[in-house]
């Protein structure tokens, strides 16, 4: 399940931040602020993005880089809402 | 305030000479469209294009001195030529003309190369001093006048502008790689390269000289600012505005020099009110103003225009200009810079020069460079709040501070205190960084190099700009106050390379109008060099010791307000449905393919972006400003980008 998630976060990263640039390997650690691939704006696409695409809702105080800075943190912090909400 | 050509070194016959100086000279007629001369003799060639301004009726160049001993050709305006005239008619000189042009003459006849010293001014010249047979070129200290050079089979060939030295025989126009990639970073070259392989910029501050096979560079004069440990200048803050001021306005007062009528441009900010304010003190005539509006409400300022207007009595005239205007005068706008933008903040500046034109008028004074000389930009609030910030590294409160400084950008408004944090935060060890202020700036634009093609990567080869501008910084600017530094760069790169070029000179002679910058006068640069900082950026206040200066001259809206930086809509100016058709056609895979220095997979996901839910990030209007005028710059000015990029790896 989490191995799904990261897949499509990783092509929607693909997509949207490295305009179908594969040549670049996203480790599911990486820093996307340290590796320039999202600004302030980017952030926004992103919660955009998980909560079209996950069934979650993303509240202000959780968009903060812990929960939204790697491929990883994204989908642990997909799964912590999904368990919650359950 | 004209253009000027010419060559040297070369075994070309003087009526073979004038011929080649004729077409370069015919490709800079916009810069000079009243007159134009050429001289030539063995071994060195002078053409001149001019917009009369001084000495209407006896200012033509090429001008000889009396004596035939020195030939000139000159490009801008020495502001000071009545007191060094006086001076030089103490010393046994005496006057043909009225012009400014001579003064140089006989200043260069009593100092030789020294005689840029005593030159308060915006210039760019050729002297050629017939009995030593040797050339002298210079360009006035911050930048304003351009002035390009590139050596072809032994002659050197200089002109105002890169398209005059592209009609040589033999000189072709070739990208460079490395100025690409200092643009995706920079936004502008860094000095002397330029845009094309091969064609070099003489730097501000600088003189060139040619005698024989011997070509020698010299500096004459650097921005420069106190240790750290030497507290400037410790008068009162009431002192230092007072002298401030006084400057300002002798600044601006010798400014008003013309045998025409000079205008101004007025934003509506506080730089250009209060130049505005000080020329009206000093012309007989109604002062003609002239400014921008924008559809747009995050660009507009027409309303405080015209609150300035009104109080200031002006004969004031605005061009409106909307996203469509932009993208139907870019391909012109970038015909004038010579080189890839990253922004379009020059497209309004173009058309607004035409409307001055059209309203007959060849001068105006301008607000450029209070913004460098008393700490204007948001950019030393960034290294501020990142040096506040970093003294506490957990703080939730610091890096709420960041938002402040950029109220126009909604999406940065919504962001968590660890947003800011993360986006413009810097561990202590980071603000040792020389580049430290401009590092997220640079990080922002260069994210933009991610459509790079690979071919054009493998060209640079790792190639680093920011080392680059490392390797240009004085020996002492380490030891200069952090907002100093930051300073410098900003007055020492990007006013030349941009500001004054892009948004500044190549905008202004598209239509044959002289801007002149009342705040760039060396006297006050090196005057406010010695101000502490605490005094110009005071908390969060930019500009303090010129808004306690100047307070008295403006209404309190004008005075009191806080700097809205100057911008134009990007993307969206292109990306709509009725944008012109070059716009389609440029960015089209096949053209991108051909032009072989983006990846067109990269290009057509960013276009399909633009079109459907539109690019508002800061990097997506880097890049999609940047790869289109890239595209426009190619086509205006070469063939063949592949073959260029494999012969520059």
């Amino acid at each position: 399940m989490t191995d799904t998630i990261k897949d499509s976060i990783r092509a929607f990263i693909i997509d949207s931040f490295l305009f179908g640039d594969t040549s670049q390997a996203i480790a599911d650690d990486m820093s996307l602020i340290d590796n320039n691939l999202v600004d302030s704006t980017g952030v926004l696409e992103l919660v955009f993005f998980l909560e079209s695409n996950f069934g979650i809702s993303v509240k202000d105080t959780e968009v903060v880089p812990e929960n939204l800075d790697s491929i990883g943190a994204m989908a642990a912090f997909i799964e912590s809402k999904r368990k919650a909400a359950a | 305030m004209c253009g000027l050509v010419g060559y040297t070194g070369t075994d070309i016959s003087p009526p073979a000479g004038e011929h080649l100086l004729a077409r370069m000279n015919g490709t800079i007629a916009h810069r000079g469209p009243d007159a134009d001369g050429l001289w030539a003799e063995p071994g060195i060639g002078l053409g001149h294009r001019r917009l009369s301004i001084v000495g209407l009726h006896d200012g033509q160049q090429p001008m000889a001195s009396a004596d035939g001993h020195h030939v000139i050709a000159y490009n801008g305006e020495v502001f000071n030529f009545v007191e060094l005239r006086a001076g030089l008619e103490e010393r046994g000189h005496s006057f043909r003309t009225g012009s400014d042009t001579e003064v140089i003459l006989h200043l260069y006849a009593e100092y030789g190369p020294d005689c840029v010293q005593h030159m308060n001014g915006d210039f760019a010249f050729a002297l050629w001093d017939r009995s030593r047979q040797r050339l002298m070129l210079a360009r006035d200290r911050v930048g304003v006048r351009p002035l390009f050079y590139t050596e072809h089979q032994g002659g050197l060939y200089f002109a105002s502008e890169i398209k005059a030295l592209l009609t040589v025989p033999g000189v072709s126009a070739e990208i460079d790689p490395f100025a690409l990639d200092e643009i995706f970073t920079l936004w502008a070259p860094i000095p002397p390269r330029t845009g094309f392989r091969d064609v070099l910029e003489l730097p501000p501050g600088h003189f060139m000289l040619v005698e024989g096979n011997t070509r020698r560079i010299e500096r004459y004069w650097s921005l420069d600012y106190p240790e750290q440990g030497d507290a400037g200048d410790t008068r009162p803050e009431d002192e230092i505005a007072e002298e401030l001021l006084a400057l300002l306005d002798d600044a601006t007062r010798i400014r008003m020099r013309a045998d025409v009528q000079v205008g101004a441009y007025l934003s509506g900010g506080l730089d250009s009110s209060i130049t505005t304010a000080l020329a009206t003190r000093h012309t007989a005539q109604r002062l003609a103003t002239f400014s921008v509006s924008f559809a747009s409400a995050e660009h507009d300022e027409s309303a405080f225009q015209q609150i300035m207007s009104s109080t200031l009595g002006t004969l004031h005239a605005d061009v409106h200009c909307d996203t469509n205007d932009i993208a139907s005068c870019f391909p012109s706008v970038i015909a004038h810079t010579e080189r890839p933008l990253v922004r379009t903040a020059p497209a309004p500046l173009f058309l607004l020069s035409g409307l001055v034109r059209e309203h007959g008028i060849k001068v105006v004074l301008t607000g450029e460079g209070a913004d460098e000389v008393f700490g204007g930009y948001d950019i030393f609030k960034e290294d501020k709040i990142r040096r506040f910030s970093a003294r506490q590294p957990g703080s939730r409160f610091r890096p709420l501070l960041f938002k402040r400084l950029y109220p126009y950008l909604p999406n940065l408004q919504n962001q968590s205190a660890e947003y800011l944090a993360a986006f413009f935060g810097a561990k202590s060890a980071e603000l040792d960084d020389p580049l430290a202020s401009h590092r997220p700036r640079m990080r922002s634009t260069a994210a933009a190099k991610l459509f790079f093609s690979g071919d054009l990567r493998k060209a640079l080869g790792g190639y680093d700009a920011a080392e680059t501008l490392v390797g240009q910084l004085p020996e002492a600017f380490g030891r200069w106050h952090p907002q100093h530094q930051a300073q410098y760069l900003e007055t020492r790169f990007l006013l030349p390379g941009y500001i004054l070029s892009s948004q500044g000179d190549r905008m202004a002679m598209a239509h044959g109008i002289e801007g002149r910058f009342p705040f760039l006068d060396h006297r006050l640069i090196e005057f406010a060099s010695r101000i502490p900082p605490r005094l110009t950026l005071k908390g969060l206040t930019e500009k303090h010791i010129l808004r306690k200066a100047t307070a008295h001259l403006l209404p309190e809206r004008i005075a009191n307000r806080t700097k809205l930086p100057y911008r134009a809509p990007d993307s969206q100016a292109f990306a709509m449905a009725d944008a012109p058709p070059y716009v389609r056609e440029l960015l089209a895979p096949k053209a991108i393919e051909r032009t072989g220095l983006f990846n067109p997979l990269a290009v057509e996901k960013l276009v399909a972006k633009a079109g459907t839910s539109g690019v508002d990030g800061f990097r997506d209007n880097t890049a999609y400003v940047g790869i289109l005028s890239t595209q426009l710059w190619d086509r205006t000015f070469s063939s063949s980008a592949g073959s260029r990029l494999t012969a520059a790896a």
